[in-house]
């Protein structure tokens, strides 16, 4: 018997799931081996993108009649994208599982779980950059003044899952907020820099270095007021008009004529950024300026190279011996902005280290915003698998490019008890030490 | 199904190899055919053979239908659960089992990918030919029940010439061993070329013995473009008939190459009208003397331009610009159907000629790629099933393109199996009588007819209606 849920659900999809998008896929397979969830669910059709893309069909036409097993396929799927540059035919899967996920929330009150950590994610911290830093304040606080120390002894957390705990514990140490001064080469280009919600507060650091190296090799860097959170995590979770809100905010504060480019650090923002025009395809006014916006997009990486970082690195005497580097993808960079090669190029250029590739390094780590929150045993198995593989080419630094895998990665060293041996950065911190810290 | 059957049969494999919920039944319901979806009533994963026995035997008592399903990138909906029933998958019986170099032989089970067998074969020195399109995805189990083809065929055969000797779950129950690791074996009716092939219908395998040849040397890879489809498929026939069999000789048409560069991008001429891509391996003198004449027969013929690949990469990524060919091409419209008319080689110009008439007279975009040098051609209609209009011109252009092949000699499906989708046109290529021969065959072996039904024999025959031209 149909429920008025199972109804109000197959409307759902018909209103916000696009059926020529649907139509792309011909089911030739070729995105199974790119799935992590496919791969890691010992080669179950149901968390496929195939699959899923067949269940959004099936759910849309009528066929089926929603129900949990529906659910929690769209729940395992990480939105890694991988299969999209897996996909000859074109698919469009990042947005159909976008629209997917609006749909149900259309309909479905979400778990108490889930709520919480989106209300606290995207109605407070991800839309309001003050509100970010108040937290991170607090986490500041938090961490210094003691209370770390006894929420511990009192298993404060225990109330949380377990990977919650396992993140606070390697939580960085925010720096205080500040305006660097750098010493400043001849300007050759001019930047706008995207400072991203989560790395201007808790990897606050990493974000002066972006700026620092970036004046040394020739940028003027401009940092415009009233930029937001890019919405990445409200798009991905199906919060559609919310990342628009963030979208219109950024568009706005970012409109500026005479930038080269507009650079993130953050992959999984700087894809974001990058489909602005996607998200606003239906905004007659709106949509010719996010087309340029998206146009500016470019990742540290991508820019660096442009800046003639490899020949700068190579250039460099060589101090000491950083050991094997390893890079792990932020598949949103790798998979959506399409930036593979640029990240290993530099890193080839250190003279000091010996780089060596990830085995599947372009498989995700599990992170992929709030999922290892939401699905931690799914999260669990892949980022046992990704610290199997650090541990087979023994690196002793692993580098991303996206502040929630460098945090996925952090927990993973912890847990496998590698502190000692391995340690996870950013590439951009990497780089900042061997520039000035020669 | 009844729930006490569906309990019994979990049983055997436990809960935890079982899918019964609403979507994972979802997602066993469809493989790579367009237009082709039902669902089963159950999905095991068995763990071994005699799990594999315990179910047929169940299923043969209650008449359950079994469907064994490798990745499900079959073309001709041959694993699509049109009755309901079991689908059986071999992805906990995914094993390299043993690697003979002695005797040149690899035994697996069914639910190896087959790319994977590539790559452990080839460090040692050693070559599995077969390379389906899918390889990366396709398993061992599935090309063996489906003989699949590949980019290969023309010099290497396909993977009926490579399969050595196979352990089958008959319908009753009875294990069936056939052949061996021998080269020489003629003791009674050859039953491992039977299974290959069968789609399933007549037993589930559950192990394979594969035989291996060395690895060739070297191989080079040459583009060639032309301004006329015609002229680049006579190029094909003079090619074989000045005694070079070339490892591969890929043929793509205008459509084609557009909507492999748009994915690609690696450069690819879209102004010519055809493209053939032609790959030779063997030693070192061989292959440039062999590859020498090619050129100089494609130049005779008119080519446009040549393009030798530079390096084992870029080779790589011509061979990946043919094997997505088909996926690309749904690019282009919500539905992809595609054939694989084959015809002797000598008749390639000929069946291009015809599609390309079919394709006008019906007002449908069809687009055509495939092994040239195989005379298996892959005409693919861009449609959308959504139109029942155009959808009956697209059933009717392809009546209309089987029937040429078969005037020209050829055959409805050169390797992609009759399934469910071309039941209706077999009897067209292989007569009443051969149609008969089957199902005596069929009927010996499956008497309660539940392995895979309603595969290669239909319910309804197609009329051939034959077409003066």
């Amino acid at each position: 018997m149909t429920t008025a849920l199972q109804e109000k659900m197959q409307q759902a999809f018909v209103t916000h799931v696009d059926d020529d998008r649907l139509m792309d896929c011909m089911r030739c397979g070729f995105c199974l081996p790119a799935c992590p969830t496919y791969i890691h669910s010992g080669f179950d059709e149901t968390q496929s993108p195939r699959g899923r893309i067949a269940l959004m069909k099936a759910i849309r036409d009528g066929q089926i009649m929603w129900d949990g097993s529906v659910e929690e396929s769209f729940d395992l799927c990480l939105g890694c994208r991988a299969c999209e540059p897996a996909c000859p035919a074109g698919v469009q899967y990042g947005t159909l599982i976008e629209e997917t996920r609006e749909a149900i929330l259309s309909v479905k009150p979400q778990s108490l779980k889930e709520k919480v950590v989106r209300k606290g994610a995207f109605d407070n911290l991800f839309a309001d950059q003050k509100k970010m830093q108040q937290a991170v304040n607090l986490v500041t606080f938090y961490q210094k003044s003691g209370l770390q120390k006894v929420v511990r002894k009192i298993g404060f957390l225990e109330l949380f899952p377990p990977f919650m705990k396992e993140m606070e514990s390697v939580l960085p140490i925010p720096a205080k907020r500040k305006k660097p001064e750098n010493e400043r080469a001849k300007v050759k280009v001019k930047v706008a820099f995207f400072a991203g919600c989560l790395m201007d507060t808790l990897f606050n650091e990493t974000n002066r270095n972006t700026i620092a190296i970036l004046e040394k090799l020739g940028c003027e860097v401009l940092i415009p007021e009233n930029q937001q959170c890019c919405g990445a995590l409200h798009g991905h979770s199906g919060e559609l008009e919310k990342s628009k809100r963030n979208a219109i905010a950024n568009i706005k504060a970012f409109e500026l004529d005479e930038i080269d480019f507009i650079v993130n650090n953050a992959g999984g923002c700087g894809a974001f950024l990058g489909e602005y025009d996607k998200l606003l395809s239906n905004d007659p006014i709106l949509f010719e300026k996010a087309k340029q916006f998206t146009a500016k997009q470019i990742d540290i990486s991508s820019l660096l190279i442009k800046l003639g970082i490899v020949d700068y690195l190579e250039k460099l005497p060589v101090s000491s011996s950083l050991g094997l580097v390893t890079y792990q993808d932020s598949c949103h960079l790798r998979n959506v902005t399409g930036v593979k090669d640029e990240p290993r190029d530099i890193l080839k250029a250190v003279q000091d280290c010996k780089y060596v590739e990830l085995p599947n390094a372009d498989l995700c780590c599990g992170s992929a915003g709030i999922y290892n929150l939401l699905q931690p045993k799914m999260a669990s198995l892949l980022l046992e698998s990704k610290m199997q593989k650090v541990k087979e080419v023994s690196a002793s630094t692993v580098i991303t490019t996206n502040p929630g895998c460098l945090l996925q990665m952090k927990v993973g060293i912890e847990r496998e008890g590698l502190s000692t041996t391995t340690q996870a950065l950013h590439l951009v911190d990497f780089i900042y030490g061997k520039m000035f810290y020669q | 199904m009844e729930d006490y059957l569906i309990q019994k049969l979990i049983a055997i494999t436990g809960k935890e190899n079982a899918k019964t919920t609403t979507a994972q039944k979802l997602a066993y319901s469809y493989d790579a055919t367009a237009n082709f979806q039902a669902l089963p009533d159950l999905v095991l994963s068995p763990s071994n053979t005699k799990e594999i026995q315990e179910i047929v035997k169940i299923c043969s008592e209650y008449k359950i239908p079994i469907i064994s399903r490798g990745s499900g990138t079959n073309l001709a909906a041959g694993t699509v659960p049109n009755a309901g029933g079991v689908v059986l998958l071999f992805n906990r019986m995914n094993q390299i089992l043993e690697f003979d170099e002695e005797n040149l032989t690899l035994t697996v089970q069914p639910g190896v990918i087959t790319k994977d067998i590539n790559e452990l074969v080839e460090p040692k020195g050693l070559f599995y030919p077969p390379d389906p399109s899918s390889m990366k995805i396709s398993t061992i189990g599935g090309n063996v029940s489906e003989n699949s083809g590949g980019l290969r065929g023309l010099k290497y055969g396909v993977t009926r010439d490579y399969v050595k000797g196979l352990t089958v779950v008959l319908p009753n129950g009875e294990i069936l061993k056939t052949g061996g690791k021998l080269s020489k074996d003629v003791a009674g009716y050859d039953l491992t070329s039977l299974f290959v092939g069968s789609e399933g219908t007549i037993g589930v395998i559950t192990e394979i013995i594969l035989s291996l040849i060395p690895l060739p040397q070297t191989k080079q890879t040459l583009l060639v473009f032309y301004d006329q489809l015609e002229t680049a498929a006579k190029t094909v026939s003079s090619i074989i008939a000045a005694k070079v069999v070339p490892a591969t000789l890929e043929f793509m048409d205008k459509g084609t190459i557009e909507n492999v560069e748009e994915y690609m991008k690696i450069g690819l001429p879209t102004d010519c009208e055809a493209m053939l891509l032609i790959e030779q391996d063997g030693d070192l003198q061989t292959v440039e003397r062999d590859m020498q004449l090619v050129h100089k027969i494609c130049m005779e013929h008119g080519a446009k331009s040549t393009q030798l690949a530079q390096s084992a990469e870029e080779a790589l990524q011509l061979s990946t610009a043919r094997r997505v060919a088909l996926s690309v091409l749904a690019r282009k419209r919500p539905t992809t159907i595609l054939e694989d008319a084959t015809v002797p080689r000598s008749e390639i110009a000929n069946m291009v000629k015809e599609i390309q008439r079919i394709a006008v007279k019906y007002n449908l975009m069809i687009f055509t790629f495939g092994h040239a040098g195989d005379g298996n051609l892959h005409p693919t209609c861009l449609t959308d099933v959504r139109d029942k209009e155009e959808m009956e011109r697209v059933e009717a252009a392809f009546s209309e393109i089987f029937d040429s092949a078969i005037r020209l000699g050829g055959t409805i499906t050169g390797e992609h199996g009759v399934g469910e989708m071309k039941a209706p046109y077999l009897e067209w290529k292989i007569g009443a009588s051969g149609i008969e021969v089957m199902k005596g065959i069929k009927q010996s072996l499956d008497p309660l007819n539940i392995m895979n039904p309603g595969k290669i024999f239909a319910k309804d025959r197609k009329q051939r209606v034959v077409v003066q031209t």
